[in-house]
């Protein structure tokens, strides 16, 4: 990709790496069309509401220690503000550290939206670094500054002078992209183009970009066998340690569609090298990464030694579990970054996928390749049926409803429920490092099977409740209201 | 102008999609961005019949700011009416449609004859918080919903209370209102929650009266009705909880609805019996509770600032340091909700402080002198220095993360109870 962090502007997935958010085929259709070029995305002429992409980027920027994020727009938009104040205290406290990033709105009204409101924002950037003296300051657009052509930008450049500390305009206006990872690529720019320093020095460190560090002990644990150290982003980092993750050793990530601008970036910019394998789910997805740290990192013979060490352990525990998993059918809705990963991992378990959903599609990554999750699944031979929807919960309940699996999985809040609902088991797979590495994979296979096993709260619920949607809607085909692409 | 909202304890007017939400089969269809509604929704307690993610959004794209989005909303109620089975479709206008220009009502108006009924409100987020497009909401339906009646209903009284889910204890409040409504042999209708919907909003016209239960949100919903409606209203502005506060709210109900005195006084008599033994047995706990400042601070809206600043005075014989209400309450309302915090009795008067920025509240309980440990009652935000200043803290305002609330209240004899075993729950985790 050409990283251009002199502008505060990112491009959106769609315009970068040519994502969609509305298909409805197979797994094989899905990636021959994104390789011969041939894959449009359609629009939707009926649609639920889903996610901004304001969420994403703050939600990454505000995890981060003692800075201050300065959201210009009504109060609706800075209301993740609460949250974020909820997650900031309880995360550090699990850490054992403090965190006082503070997170304001600037409760635009009627009159701003007509005269603007700059002088404003001015002040109250200059007064929240004077309340709280904050490591860096993000001041942010929303959907109503971004169209009455508020120039945040400027009014940054004017306050520079007066601030010792990082600042940086973060353009989120929410109507820009249908894709709220475009949020994650929007942090990890303001990252990269206000904090991150040129290197110095080389470090044994690995910048491992994750959401909220649930497996930190573990992997802290794990690294030292190959004398490498993890600097975990961006929950609970502070601005000194993100302005050396130039000088680490490599960049990994949980999730693709995470990390994959910033390791992109550090790599382009940088050289430092981004680990492009299949993610660290489910057994070959475990190894293939760690293999790779290995050879990036000139590891090879610690990481095969550990890799021996763990499978001894671990991999007679999965094959007996797999038993009982066998012939199951599974219908997940997620994340790019995972729908494809869990997919994989459901197969090595022997449960077959009977339809998978992508919460947005990315044809390629920023590097040109087809994401390496789907290139595994077809050199192996496995397709299903898929499709790619926003969290599109009709689709989903017509999809459940035409298939009844034994189990549906999902990532992302409030998709679960509706499953449940339907009277099919659900697994919410919302932790990250759920599936991670051999001992998750074997929890997680367990999971499923206690979730399987006793469906009383589902049925309880199922028999009780009427679903919200017409009788008519369950007869039409999934993609009822998908118009043809009209480029 | 915009101003520093330093940890903010509203949302925006788009917000009332959980004031639609709260009217049993009624969903709020969204002229708004993607994630909107995502952002407005509360994480736990949304999944009801409808919850946000079911919401029919335009999701309006960087091509519909520029051509305007009409067509996709057109296209979104037509289908939203064939997908989703609802009783009513409110549409709620987000801030990009309302600042380029599109005409929602013309749209609307396609719809006059739809099988469900399609209305729709202005709810743009820079017209102000969630407790304005409550009141939008409301307006919306008095406007565009219903007709004056013909002939009243004897004893139908509607009640109105606070804005549902920013109040934690909606649900239970409200019923507990009409509980005690019901006492007085009134027939409460209310709008909210379990069992109400289409059919309580067709029958709000033949009310005798509308009972409003808040300080000043609903006020101008009222007058709406009176002068296009014809029904008179009765504005309590305390919402009372406990003993002394509902008493008062039975006699002032009852005289005004004409409800026969002495029945109105057997009633309370009976609640208070059972109240005070209660309290009797455990008096002990209020006295030798050796952790308790005899002063607290409550940090909330006007409705819960006013409402257990009276209870914790009057019935529990508290002394109010400095009380901050957060709503941003209009400044037209403000000397009327100030003179009810100097109506306390034994001549007490609370100061009350209009206060939206977060900073400058934390600063004043901090530089407070509370003679002993605080009892702070107030949103998530105060949790931490409450901690830090040994004291004893409740969250009964918006944001909650300390506390799960389904169906429990704080209103009436039975609520004051129950924030009674809140704050000393909380306070018997101590010894000295």
């Amino acid at each position: 990709m050409a990283l251009n962090l002199e502008s505060s502007n990112v491009a959106t997935r769609e315009n970068r790496i040519g994502s969609i958010t509305g298909y409805v085929g197979t797994l094989n259709d899905l990636a021959t069309q994104s390789e011969c070029g041939t894959l449009k995305g359609c629009s939707r002429c009926f649609s639920q509401s889903s996610t901004c992409l304001s969420g994403c980027a703050l939600g990454q920027l505000s995890a981060i220690r003692d800075v201050a994020i300065i959201h210009h727009g009504p109060a609706g938009c800075s209301v993740a503000s609460a949250g974020t104040y909820y997650l900031d205290k309880v995360m550090a406290k699990k850490r054992g550290v403090t965190n006082n990033t503070v997170y304001v709105g600037t409760d635009m009204n009627e009159k701003d939206t007509i005269f603007g409101s700059a002088d404003a924002l001015r002040r109250i950037i200059l007064e929240v670094n004077k309340r709280y003296s904050p490591k860096a300051i993000f001041v942010t657009s929303s959907c109503a500054t971004g169209i009455i052509g508020e120039d945040i930008d400027s009014v940054v450049d004017d306050v520079r002078d007066e601030i010792d500390v990082p600042i940086v305009a973060v353009h989120c206006e929410g109507f820009k992209s249908r894709i709220w990872a475009t949020g994650f690529d929007i942090s990890d720019h303001a990252v990269l183009s206000s904090i991150v320093q040129p290197p110095k020095q080389k470090r044994n460190t690995i910048n491992f970009k994750n959401f909220y560090e649930s497996a930190r002990p573990e992997i802290i644990e794990i690294f030292k066998n190959f004398d490498l150290e993890p600097i975990f982003l961006y929950c609970n980092s502070t601005v000194e340690e993100l302005s050396h993750i130039s000088e680490s050793l490599a960049t990994t990530c949980i999730c693709g569609t995470l990390g994959n601008y910033l390791g992109n970036g550090l790599e382009e910019k940088y050289g430092v090298p981004y680990i492009r394998t299949i993610n660290p789910l489910g057994i070959a997805g475990f190894e293939t990464w760690l293999r790779e740290i290995g050879r990036v990192t000139e590891r090879s013979e610690a990481v095969e030694k550990y890799i021996a060490e763990q499978r001894a352990i671990y991999i007679p525990q999965i094959e007996e579990i797999k038993k009982e998993l066998k012939g199951l059918k599974a219908v997940l809705g997620m994340g790019p970054g995972y729908t494809f990963e869990v997919s994989r991992v459901l197969n090595e378990l022997g449960i077959e996928v009977v339809w998978a959903l992508a919460w947005h599609y990315d044809k390629k990554y920023e590097n040109g390749d087809i994401p390496p999750s789907m290139e595994y699944l077809l050199e192996n031979g496995v397709d299903f049926e898929a499709s790619v929807a926003d969290q599109q919960n009709y689709e989903v309940m017509n999809i459940l409803n035409k298939y009844q699996p034994d189990l549906y999985l999902s990532r992302h809040p409030g998709s679960t429920v509706w499953a449940i609902k339907n009277g099919t088991p659900a697994v919410y797979v919302a932790d990250e490092y759920m599936i991670f590495g051999y001992k998750h994979t074997l929890e997680f296979a367990q999971s499923v099977l206690d979730s399987i096993h006793n469906r009383s709260f589902e049925k309880n619920l199922a028999r009780r409740v009427k679903l919200p949607y017409t009788e008519w809607w369950y007869e039409q085909n999934v993609d009822k209201f998908l118009e043809e692409a009209k480029k | 102008m915009a101003k520093l909202l330093d940890k903010q304890r509203y949302k925006c007017a788009l917000g009332a999609m959980q004031t639609v939400q709260a009217i049993t089969r009624a969903i709020p269809v969204l002229h708004s961005g993607p994630g909107c509604a995502q952002k407005l929704s509360d994480s736990i307690g949304s999944s009801g019949y409808f919850s946000p993610n079911i919401f029919p959004c335009t999701s309006i794209n960087e091509k519909d700011v520029v051509f305007g989005g009409v067509k996709k909303l057109d296209t979104t109620i037509s289908n939203a009416l064939k997908v989703i089975d609802a009783d009513l479709y409110v549409v709620l206008t987000g801030c990009i449609p309302e600042i380029v220009g599109d005409d929602t009502g013309e749209v609307i108006s396609r719809y006059q004859d739809a099988e469900k009924p399609v209305i729709y409100a202005s709810t743009a987020g820079f017209k102000g918080n969630n407790y304005k497009g409550h009141e939008q909401v409301i307006d919306a339906i008095i406007d565009q919903y219903l007709e004056k009646a013909d002939e009243k209903e004897k004893g139908l009284v509607n009640i109105w209370a606070d804005v549902p889910y920013q109040d934690l204890f909606w649900l239970g409040n409200i019923r507990e209102l009409e509980n005690l409504i019901s006492e007085l042999g009134l027939i409460p209708n209310t709008i909210f929650g379990y069992q109400r919907g289409i059919s309580n909003i067709e029958r709000i016209p033949k009310a005798e009266f509308n009972l409003l239960v808040s300080p000043w949100v609903s006020v101008g919903n009222m007058k709406k009705m009176e002068k296009k409606l014809g029904i008179p209203y009765l504005h309590y502005p305390t919402l009372p909880i406990g003993a002394y506060e509902t008493s008062k709210f039975l006699r002032e109900v009852g005289k005004f609805a004409r409800v026969d005195e002495q029945k109105v006084e057997s009633i309370i008599n009976e609640h208070e019996k059972y109240y005070y033994y209660l309290i009797e047995r455990y008096a002990d706990m209020f006295l030798e509770t050796r952790v308790m400042a005899k002063q607290f601070s409550v940090v909330a809206d006007a409705q819960y600032a006013l409402g257990i600043t009276k209870f914790l005075v009057n019935d529990l014989g508290l002394v109010p340091a400095k009380q901050f209400i957060t709503d941003d309450t209009p400044k037209a309302f403000q000397e009327q909700i100030k003179a009810e915090f100097e109506n306390l009795n034994y001549g007490l008067k609370a100061e009350v402080n209009f206060e939206t920025d977060s900073y400058k509240i934390h600063n004043e309980i901090q530089s407070h002198d509370y003679h002993g440990y605080p009892l702070i009652l107030g949103s998530y935000y105060e949790k931490e220095i409450t901690e830090d200043m040994f004291g004893h803290f409740l969250n009964i305002s918006w944001p909650v993360q300390d506390k799960v609330v389904l169906d429990d209240f704080y209103v009436g004899y039975t609520g004051g109870i129950r924030l009674i075993e809140d704050i000393y729950s909380v306070a018997v985790q101590r010894w000295n």
